[in-house]
């Protein structure tokens, strides 16, 4: 990975950070294995340049962007959010990016555009995930926000982390954070966001519609129908005997973003 | 195989508790990895449901011609002390003794239930694994009362299957697996039964 500047961001947490390590080496990315070590041990074989990532759909400049074009114009900030497993996990991550609304505006949504999906690299002779008998979800994984959840100044496209450009585990070259939603919802290695009328398919509500919804926000009140999802464990927190800490509504962003679902049955729409 | 069936029991009890100090050790070297309390409790799990797969796995060696049979009772008793080690785990690590939270997994979540209702049912038959224990039962209802420990392996397994997401291949490799070892007993009595009644 190579060095990365970027201006630190008041939205920034002033929480300590999750170790380096840890960071890279305990993932979720299916595409590369099911166990937390898979991505570290398998995303090296990953090619990330060239990387053209196609904005299409509801836009008034649809088009095959390289990732430096796309990249270019952007003024790239140190965004340390707190990250919340579905899985009872958490972490505070130094990402590096620039709010997703930057590049959304240059494309011009049209007025009939109300959600945005994207999706995940297809390349099974580098993602070993995708390929053989036991293929843990179906490919290219998906994912979507609604527009004015794309649009939220908390949404940022990461390119970096810890100072330099994304490790291949943690989504190269580029990779969606939504710092309120589960971590799931931050889908890696992006190679196509699209501008739509209907809400898009996302992966997980595919594979379990039942456990995983559209919107998967943060939220202590709602379980997950297997496991509670009222604490959660910070990693690289104190060893085996760490004590759990509670989870906040919204990931601890409800000031900035409960607003955006003022009203909603957050039982119904989790 | 006749060098195994010269291993003194205590060996088998002695071996089959390294995993668990191993990997306790670790832990407390902070190597178990960036989750070491999911990491601990997850082993201690792990290794109960192969012992007692293990344990399953002494009839079926017996029609193959390899006794084992008076290893038997160790390997389930160390199915016991892991399970009893992995709920320790959970109650005390992973919960910090939060018995409303615990009460409430219990309560709400299946796999919880489902696992808690394996190691109850280990219990009684842990606490029989000894000759006075058999003596007093008489033969035949101890052999009918450690049946349940078929029951425990299909709960044991289906806990492991229950807290993944996804499918991935090792909690479906264990279910296969104690599927195998308990199909690896009904066809044979099936087919006894079948002999038995066209004589």
């Amino acid at each position: 990975a190579a060095a990365l500047a970027a201006a630190r961001s008041a939205f920034s947490t002033n929480e300590p950070k999750t170790p380096r390590a840890d960071v890279l080496a305990y993932n979720n990315f299916y595409e590369f294995g099911g166990r937390k070590s898979d991505p570290a041990d398998n995303a090296h074989t990953l090619t990330t340049e060239p990387w053209t990532v196609r904005i299409d759909g509801l836009v008034a400049k649809p088009a095959d962007y390289r990732l430096e074009d796309l990249i270019k114009p952007l003024a790239l900030e140190e965004r340390v959010y707190r990250m919340r497993c579905v899985e009872g996990w958490s972490m505070v991550i130094p990402w590096i990016g620039a709010p997703l609304s930057e590049i959304l505006k240059r494309v011009e949504p049209l007025g009939s555009a109300k959600y945005v999906a994207f999706e995940t690299l297809v390349r099974p002779e580098e993602m070993p995930g995708q390929k053989g008998l036991l293929q843990l979800l179906p490919w290219p994984y998906v994912e979507g926000l609604r527009l004015d959840e794309a649009l939220h100044p908390l949404t940022i496209l990461a390119t970096g982390l810890y100072g330099e450009t994304l490790p291949n585990q943690n989504g190269a070259p580029l990779r969606l954070v939504v710092p309120w939603k589960y971590g799931f919802k931050g889908i890696k290695s992006i190679v196509r966001i699209s501008l739509t009328e209907t809400q898009p398919k996302t992966s997980w509500n595919i594979q379990n519609p039942r456990e995983y919804g559209f919107y998967s926000n943060v939220n202590p009140n709602v379980d997950h129908p297997r496991w509670s999802q009222a604490t959660e464990r910070r990693i690289g927190e104190g060893g085996l005997f760490a004590k759990r800490r509670p989870t906040l509504m919204y990931n601890g962003y409800a000031d900035q973003v409960a607003s955006l679902y003022s009203g909603m049955d957050l039982e119904r729409y989790f | 195989m006749r060098a195994a069936l010269r291993i003194p029991k205590l060996v088998v009890y002695v071996a089959g508790l390294v995993p668990a100090a191993w990997t306790f050790y670790l832990g407390l070297q902070d190597r178990l990895g960036p989750e070491p309390i999911k990491a601990l409790e997850q082993e201690l799990g792990l290794w109960s449901l192969r012992f007692l797969l293990l344990c399953l796995l002494i009839s079926p060696l017996r029609r193959a011609g390899v006794d084992l049979l008076r290893y038997r009772r160790a390997l389930g008793l160390l199915a016991f002390y892991y399970a009893a080690l992995h709920l320790s785990a959970y109650v005390a690590l992973d919960h910090g003794f939060d018995w409303t939270a615990i009460g409430r997994d219990i309560l709400k979540r299946p796999y919880v239930t489902i696992g808690m209702a394996a190691f109850v049912i280990l219990v009684p038959l842990a606490a029989t694994s000894n000759n006075a224990a058999i003596r007093r039962l008489g033969a035949a209802a101890w052999a009918r009362l450690h049946r349940l420990v078929y029951v425990a392996a299909i709960l044991a397994a289906a806990h492991f299957l229950l807290i993944v997401k996804s499918w991935p291949a090792e909690p479906l490799l264990y279910a296969a697996a104690t599927i195998a070892l308990l199909a690896a007993r009904a066809l044979p009595a099936a087919r006894r039964a079948r002999t038995a009644s066209a004589s």
